[in-house]
């Protein structure tokens, strides 16, 4: 790790988001991961996409579980609110803060390891329960932190960086979220910044349960010629499904593409996705096609990416619970005890 | 863009913005880091190698090293290079030891210096420990030109002149001081190999308005004056003065004043205070001194009373702008102002002036009066004559005249062992990786974010009423070493090795002020806006890489880089490292290949 703390001096033109406030605003603490790992660089594409957005940085939880991945809420956003979890409990966390505020954005940070493995049950559940926030897997193949073990998200026959070979198929995390009714799925790559930052923002105002698995390379164990998860391997082998470009709500849409060949997508809070130069019109409405896609493109020895599937019609956990309007923490004493006619009322329901 | 070729010298030279800025291209980071580590000795040597007059320098260059500071364009001020080079000065023990040895046995070839200013100096430094004769001529009864007659001792004390002087003049060279040269015909004859001419600008323009005849008793031109004050023939000036003229003469002309008995001084210039010739700060040392600067008067006429002295009128104007962009000074139409006076100085500029030197010697003269000579040999049409400083280019600066002085002992040697002066040595260049351990580099990356540090001066009530009190009283050690820490150490280099390069966006990442991108290449100016952040500073290069893996290219920004390092710390394959690049210009000694 660096021994100095990254100058405070920035490019004198550094530009302001609409909040007055510079993309280095966003940062966190600098980071102790290994130089070259790909989580650092999804920090970055994070710092990029909540200034971007202009993001309020104190209307942001970050929640994380236990590996290499969930250390990264320290380098970004320093101003939001954090939770660094148990191993795999990233999602009881997220839903037991969701459930108490619903008008924070929940970003919850998780590793192959934490997700796939000792937390794969808490993940199946809460995709199921429609939280409404990004889930990301920072997904490196390994377990970098107890030194390079296979983890479950490794390919068949991929190595440890000391010769051992997967023997099992691997644990594909964005197809387990389609099947489980996540109504955001995307899958990108740490080092391809111009497709991640979109979907980070899309990902972001996304109403409903988001999830991008980011292919994430672990530079010390896990980036050899013989993995998948790999710098080199994952520069020659990932397709974009769909270039795409994330406008925020009230901001002029500047660039434009030829007609015809452009999906839009408008989100809840009138955010537009634009989709163009799609490989053969990708349709990411369409759930059988987004598996069929994602499976084929594996077969080749491919890796799909882009928005693989979006569907805006499902409720999130809160409207399908008819919770509470407000924050938890908002609610006086009359909200939570509203007296002796209220209870004979509720009681009266029961008779 | 085509990869960029850092063995090209220059490339990395011009990423130094100060020792590219330095017309002797003083390593200045170097003796920065080198003062920071209480090495002042070593950091004066360095110094005394390349610009020769160090403690002189420290106090009176006109630093064009400051203005060209990455400092000044990440944050508000530069770092304070030149009261650094003084701390080098003024902390430093004997250096004696560590002069170049001058051969007993000499070479057998003769040299005549013409002037006892820098640039001569320079030329004997380069010179004597190459076993040349060397013999000095000089008007006056001692060395140090201009040092010594234009700079007033408040600003540079005599025992700091006199010990850098003397530095060479103890090397050995056959002095004839007192001697105005009056022929360099007759010079010519006397057989010298080279005569080297570094005579200055030594004519100060005179104002003639009405009534400068009479009054001429009270009106002075600046350096002459200076001069006098200098030698000790003038120690007074009347209660009321009137200085004309906005550059660093006119400053030393009104602060000398103040100190000569002058009460009311008041430093009058045609144009805009914007427009002052003058260094800020030593404008900013005149205000200090409660010195008025009027700007916008255009002086009219000398205003005597039964003969004497005892006004000037000046008009007022204001500034507008032609069809053609051109400035004009256009009247007000106000009433003329008189100010009140019982000497004028006009310090309104200087000339070169060769009355000396015959015309039908091969020695060409331009339309100007200047000496036609090569601008990179100083090499005159008459191939034995060389010419250095003011006398070359007309008037500059000290290390402007230093620089001049090591090219002409460079291009005299060389002439000496009959090669061509045209065909010049190589600088000196070394790039060494700075790489300790896995983020340890040799020099100290954690750049300070304090503001410039200003430099204590004496107090105003002593230094007013004695011409000899300095005023600046330099860095103390503890103020020296905070300001060192403000150098962002721009000759450690990021050097790319595009083969080793995974493209993990480490550096881009990390890097403070967004020098790095990766992108697909194109031309220049495309690739200058398409950057992460745009690199407008066209001044500044863009360090291009070959192709990489995803076809794209490096391109960093070298306008902005801190050189913290951080980037080659988060490269995963050393793609990135950083080195130190050491540029000295070549000198006398260097070229000749035997």
């Amino acid at each position: 790790m660096s021994y100095i703390s990254k100058p405070k001096f920035m490019h004198p033109e550094m530009s302001t988001n609409d909040l007055g406030l510079t993309r280095r605003d966003y940062e966190g603490t600098l980071t102790t991961l290994c130089g070259g790992c790909g989580h650092d660089s999804i920090s970055a594409a994070i710092i990029q996409a909540a200034s971007g957005m202009s993001l309020e940085p104190h209307r942001v939880a970050k929640i994380s579980g236990i590996g290499c991945s969930s250390k990264i809420p320290s380098y970004f956003l320093s101003k939001s609110h954090g939770f660094n979890s148990v191993h795999g409990r990233m999602p009881s966390v997220a839903t037991g803060a969701n459930i108490a505020n619903k008008n924070l954005h929940y970003v919850g940070i998780s590793g192959d390891g934490d997700s796939a493995s000792i937390g794969l049950g808490q993940f199946c559940h809460i995709v199921r329960r429609r939280i409404n926030m990004l889930y990301i897997v920072a997904n490196n193949g390994t377990y970098g932190l107890t030194k390079g073990q296979l983890s479950a998200t490794a390919d068949l026959g991929s190595t440890t960086k000391s010769g051992e070979e997967s023997q099992f198929d691997n644990i594909d995390m964005a197809t387990l979220a389609i099947e489980l009714g996540a109504s955001f799925v995307a899958r990108s790559f740490s080092g391809d910044k111009e497709q991640l930052i979109p979907l980070l923002q899309a990902g972001l105002t996304h109403k409903g349960f988001a999830f991008i698995d980011i292919v994430s390379p672990c530079v010390t164990f896990n980036n050899t010629d013989a993995s998948a998860h790999g710098y080199k391997n994952t520069w020659e082998n990932y397709i974009a499904l769909s270039a795409l470009d994330f406008v925020p709500m009230r901001k002029e849409i500047t660039t434009s593409y030829a007609a015809g060949k452009e999906k839009e997508i408008t989100l809840h809070d009138g955010s537009v996705i634009h989709l163009h130069k799609t490989n053969g019109n990708y349709d990411p409405y369409d759930k059988e096609n987004a598996l069929h896609h994602i499976n084929q493109h594996k077969k080749q020895g491919k890796i799909a990416t882009g928005l693989l599937y979006i569907n805006q019609s499902t409720s999130d956990l809160h409207e399908l619970q008819d919770t509470v309007d407000k924050p938890f923490n908002s609610l006086n004493s009359h909200d939570l005890c509203p007296g002796n006619e209220a209870l004979s009322d509720i009681n009266n329901t029961f008779r | 863009m085509k990869p960029t070729d850092i063995s090209d010298p220059n490339y990395f030279h011009k990423v130094v913005d100060c020792q590219w800025a330095c017309p002797a291209h003083t390593p200045v980071p170097e003796y920065i880091r080198l003062i920071a580590e209480k090495r002042y000795t070593d950091a004066y040597m360095i110094n005394w190698v390349s610009n020769v007059f160090p403690g002189i320098l420290g106090r009176t260059c006109d630093r064009p090293c400051e203005p060209a500071c990455r400092r000044g364009r990440i944050e508000e001020e530069p770092v304070a290079i030149c009261r650094l080079k003084r701390v080098a000065a003024d902390y430093k023990s004997d250096i004696k030891g560590r002069l170049p040895l001058v051969p007993s046995k000499k070479n057998g070839k003769h040299i005549a210096l013409i002037g006892a200013g820098p640039a001569s100096l320079t030329v004997a430094r380069d010179l004597l420990p190459l076993g040349y004769e060397i013999t000095l001529f000089e008007r006056d009864d001692v060395s140090g030109g201009a040092m010594r007659t234009q700079i007033p001792r408040f600003r540079l004390p005599a025992e700091v002149l006199e010990e850098e002087l003397n530095y060479i003049l103890d090397m050995g060279i056959n002095c004839r001081f007192g001697e105005e040269i009056t022929s360099m015909k007759a010079v010519l004859a006397e057989g010298y190999d080279a005569v080297f001419v570094g005579t200055g600008a030594p004519l100060g323009k005179s104002l003639n308005l009405p009534g400068r005849e009479e009054a001429a008793e009270n009106i002075h031109t600046g350096i002459e004056w200076l001069a006098s004050v200098a030698f000790e023939h003038v120690t007074a000036v009347g209660k009321k003065v009137i200085v004309l003229g906005g550059g660093n003469t006119a400053m030393d002309c009104c602060r000398t004043s103040k100190r000569l008995g002058g009460e009311d001084v008041t430093v009058v210039v045609r144009s805009g205070f914007d427009e002052m010739k003058a260094s800020p700060w030593e404008i900013e040392d005149a205000i200090n001194e409660d010195i008025p600067i009027l700007n916008f008067h255009v002086p009219k006429r000398y205003v005597l009373e039964d003969g004497k002295l005892v006004g000037m009128e000046f008009e007022k104007v204001k500034k507008e702008f032609d069809e053609n962009d051109r400035r004009l000074l256009v009247p007000t139409g106000e009433d003329p102002v008189i100010i009140l006076c019982d000497d004028v100085l006009c310090a309104i500029g200087q000339e070169n002036s060769f009355p000396w030197i015959e015309r039908d010697i091969d020695l060409e003269f331009d339309q100007w009066e200047l000496p036609t000579i090569d601008k990179t040999t100083f090499q005159a049409t008459n191939k034995k004559v060389f010419f250095g400083g003011d006398a070359a280019l007309g008037p500059d600066n000290i290390i402007t005249a230093v620089a001049h002085g090591h090219d002409a002992a460079v291009s005299i040697h060389l002439a000496c062992n009959d090669l061509d002066v045209k065909k010049r040595p190589n600088p000196l260049t070394c790039l060494d990786s700075q790489k300790m351990g896995i983020h340890q580099w040799s020099y100290d990356n954690d750049i300070s974010n304090d503001v410039r540090y200003a430099v204590p001066h004496a107090e105003k009530e002593k230094t007013l009423n004695d011409l000899n009190i300095e005023v600046e009283l330099g860095f103390d050690e503890s103020l020296a070493f905070h300001e060192t820490m403000r150098c962002l150490n721009c000759d450690i280099q990021t050097v790319f090795t595009d083969k080793l390069c995974i493209e993990c966006d480490a550096c881009v990442d990390i890097c403070p002020t967004d020098c790095i991108s990766f992108i697909t290449n194109g031309k220049e100016d495309d690739l200058r806006v398409r950057m992460l952040a745009p690199a407008a500073n066209i001044e500044q290069a863009i360090y291009v890489s070959d192709k990489l893996l995803t076809g794209r290219i490096m391109a960093k920004n070298e306008d902005l880089c801190l050189h913290c390092g951080l980037c080659a710390e988060r490269c995963p394959t050393s793609a990135w490292d950083m080195g130190k690049y050491l540029f000295n210009t070549a000198k006398a000694a260097d070229a000749c290949p035997n």
